[in-house]
């Protein structure tokens, strides 16, 4: 009998994606059937009369129904928020500002499991997610902008730092909770009052947000919560007495934004899309970057506007490390989120999976070769499996365009020059990460690249300290650290 | 059957390994909820991949023999147990483990090559070897030369694990890297390398003598490193663990991470084994604690 050759061997995995079920205890969170708009510190029912229906994208059961605010009730809002500032935000010293912010990042952490819970039942990522790092990352940002709110005069040396005004802020449906949390604390930390949108498919943890704000006694109007769609936005916008937008969300809105307020005076910060190269050279710790090349993509379903979407890896070892990404693509888990061992939870939403489905479709029509691992996934609810493409051209639409699913796409280049043009050649310039063992190539690298971050040899950190943003399309103005204070302050 | 040309490589380029993404995933391996049938089959699993350790200067025959009927009779009251895999002792006490094991399937492990500093002459150190093998070792735990290991005497490290390898005939032979002395995880993964392709059937992380033992990192180096042979070679290596873990929830830890690193083809003891003495009581209180429902105290389970 023949020996099996080489290539036909292949590790067997079936036992590491069965394990008991684990699920976490849904009986935590509390979820009202019904949630209002979060106005002047109360919770008032909608001038619009109307409402719509949140789901589990994991079981596609409604969980609430929020109310969908009209113009009028964005007009209510910010009459609020104006007011907040002109009556007592503004004038109030930076200490007391501080110790609100401190409250409320303490209060997130002592509800921290019903936070993670139902950020998880409305938005489909798993429960290690948020349980590891949504909740406690939204909470460190209050804690690191209560700690700046009043030592502005040292964040601006030589500069008196102005408030604004009143910030409206349009938040996405993948980071729901931590999106928030990036938005409000560096607002209130500056003196901002802010009328906060979250996305339509996520509005819960913010409305439990609107909770915690109430608990933490922020004076009324100082923080108000609306729910709503692309109207409901698209009236924020519009509002002439809204001094700042702040935006995370799609390429195309952020266009539409910008149209929207050129000439206003209204000032902007945009965080729009990506689609980042991963790049593997062959001197890298192989096993390590494959484990970042498996979390840079499908970290949160691949629902990560720094997604590393494209991978290029040195042509000497992309087989070798193609090898281990489908090894690796055998024990990741996809199922219920609620579950404490799955990887992979559900796409947020019905829309989003037929997104990602059609650019799967197109993949296979460009001829790229598509590859899922052998695992399955429920029949019910929005889910999709992990899936790379290899033979993939730099001018396929699946390696050009944002899928913001869990979706790879795997090319092999020969030299430094080589990979940087074409790790470039794309309208977005959000992230980026680099995996070699030689410490020049990473600065070389570093500087030749058009992305607002670049990760070497780890990717997908986040941490209140360190600022994010975009090149190009990806955006402008960042959030975190202290460059996130900017955004919200006149300097003079 | 054509067997498949191995090619040496160079051990002065071995894979390379980041410290921090080793250990990030190591960690990450902690976080699996192991629940219900997953947990008692892998406590019984792990039962059943223990080499039941004796390693002292003041070890007796009274005492070795005590340790071979525990590895038979884990604890007679939880009826349907598995053996341990191995009983491990010095080479001395190898006929007395022999005889006392009789045929009940478990093997005779002896540590040799001048355990556990390996600070002898290349024919003691197989002397001690044929000595143990002659007495019945049904396996052999070497240490390798560190020294030379750290002065770059690759060549050496892997000559001496070839000629241990063909005094141990018949035994199976695993391979002591002491990781605790290597320090660096690089450096773990060239030792790995070194010892399988000179003929290593397993790879161990320490003799137990030396802090830190076994670590989650360090264990998955040698497991990647086991995964890169295979693929290159065709050929299956063991790994075992040893020093530092005693409780169950590691075990299980380690369980996952061989799991979802080499798969399913190595979770049973021919390739897998913990090198531990106080585990089994730990596992073993957790199974009954499972069936009883209520944690009992340390005094109803034997220590020998």
């Amino acid at each position: 009998m023949a020996k099996a050759k080489n290539n036909t061997l292949k590790l067997k995995f079936d036992s590491a994606r069965n394990y008991a079920p684990a699920p976490e205890s849904k009986s935590v969170a509390k979820i009202n059937p019904r949630y209002d708009l979060f106005i002047n510190g109360k919770f008032e029912k909608p001038l619009s009369k109307k409402y719509f229906a949140t789901i589990n994208p994991a079981t596609e059961e409604k969980l609430s129904e929020v109310a969908d605010a009209n113009a009028a009730d964005v007009d209510k809002a910010v009459k609020a928020a104006r007011n907040a500032y002109d009556k007592t935000w503004k004038k109030m010293p930076a200490k007391e500002r501080a110790k609100y912010i401190f409250r409320i990042a303490r209060i997130m952490q002592e509800r921290a499991r019903e936070f993670a819970v139902i950020e998880t039942l409305d938005g489909g990522k798993p429960i290690r997610e948020s349980r590891d790092f949504d909740v406690p990352t939204a909470a460190n940002h209050f804690f690191y902008y209560a700690g700046w709110a009043d030592k502005l005069e040292y964040a601006f040396p030589n500069r008196k730092a102005q408030p604004l005004g009143v910030a409206g802020q349009i938040i996405p449906w993948n980071f729901p909770l931590l999106m928030a949390a990036w938005k409000i604390a560096p607002a209130l930390a500056t003196g901002n009052t802010v009328v906060l949108k979250p996305a339509e498919t996520t509005p819960l943890t913010a409305l439990k947000l609107a909770e915690i704000i109430q608990e933490a006694d922020l004076p009324p109007g100082v923080v108000n919560i609306i729910t709503g769609a692309g109207a409901t936005g698209a009236a924020m916008v519009n509002h002439p007495d809204i001094n700042k937008i702040a935006f995370t969300g799609s390429t195309n809105v952020g266009k539409i934004i910008q149209k929207a307020i050129a000439g206003t005076g209204k000032r902007a910060t945009l965080e729009l899309g990506g689609k980042a190269a991963n790049i593997i050279f062959d001197d890298a710790p192989l096993d390590q970057a494959v484990e970042g090349v498996i979390n840079g993509i499908f970290f949160n379903q691949g629902h990560v506007c720094c997604a590393g979407s494209r991978l290029y890896v040195q042509e000497s070892v992309a087989k070798e490390v193609i090898r281990k990404i489908k090894d690796r693509l055998e024990t990741l888990i996809v199922g219920d989120p609620l579950d404490k061992n799955t990887d992979i939870g559900a796409i947020n939403s019905k829309e989003q999976l037929n997104i990602i489905n059609r650019y799967l479709k197109i993949g296979v029509a460009e001829g790229a070769e598509m590859y899922q691992g052998s695992g399955s996934i429920p029949s019910k609810g929005f889910f999709c499996k992990p899936t790379i493409f290899t033979n993939v051209a730099q001018s396929n639409r699946i390696a050009q365009e944002e899928i913001f699913g869990p979706v790879l796409t795997i090319q092999t280049f020969r030299t430094d020059d080589e990979v940087i043009e074409k790790a470039n050649n794309t309208p977005y310039g959000l992230s980026a990460g680099v995996w070699t063992d030689k410490g020049s190539k990473i600065f070389n690298l570093t500087t030749k690249l058009r992305a607002g971050v670049i990760w070497a040899n780890t990717y997908n950190q986040f941490d209140p300290t360190s600022p994010f943003g975009g090149y190009k399309e990806s955006g402008y103005g960042r959030e975190g650290g202290l460059h996130g204070l900017y955004p919200y302050v006149r300097l003079v | 059957m054509a067997e498949k040309t191995i090619v040496i490589p160079s051990f002065s380029l071995p894979a390379r390994i980041d410290q921090v993404g080793i250990e990030e995933r190591a960690a990450r391996f902690t976080k699996r909820s192991i629940k219900n049938e997953t947990k008692l089959n892998g406590l019984l699993l792990t039962l059943n991949m223990i080499d039941l350790t004796t390693l002292e200067g003041k070890d007796t025959v009274g005492k070795v023999k005590q340790l071979c009927y525990k590895a038979v009779h884990l604890h007679d009251e939880y009826p349907g147990l598995p053996t341990v895999a191995a009983v491990c002792v010095y080479p001395s006490m190898v006929a007395t483990a022999k005889k006392a094991l009789g045929d009940s399937g478990v093997n005779v492990a002896s540590v040799a090559t001048a355990f556990p500093s390996g600070q002898a002459p290349r024919n003691v150190k197989i002397s001690d070897v044929k000595y143990a093998v002659q007495q019945g070792a049904d396996e052999i735990d070497m240490v390798i030369s560190r020294g030379k290991f750290l002065e770059g005497e690759y060549n050496y490290v892997f000559d001496e694990i070839a000629a241990v390898k063909e005094a141990c005939g018949e035994a199976r032979l695993k391979v002591i890297l002491e990781t605790g002395e290597l320090v660096t995880y690089d450096k773990v993964r060239r030792a790995s390398d070194i010892a399988m392709y000179a003929g290593a059937d397993f790879i161990k992380t320490s003799t137990g003598k030396i802090s830190p033992a076994a670590t989650m990192p360090v264990t998955l180096v040698m497991l990647e490193a086991i995964r890169d042979f295979y693929y290159k070679t065709g050929k299956m290596i063991g790994m075992k663990p040893a020093g530092g873990i005693s409780k169950s929830k590691l075990a299980l830890h380690y369980l996952v991470m061989l799991n979802e690193t080499l798969g399913e083809e190595w979770m049973n003891n021919h390739w897998f084994r913990f090198g531990a003495s106080s585990l089994a009581n730990d596992v073993l209180m957790q199974l009954m604690k499972a069936r009883t429902g209520v944690y009992q105290g340390k005094d109803y389970f034997s220590i020998d």
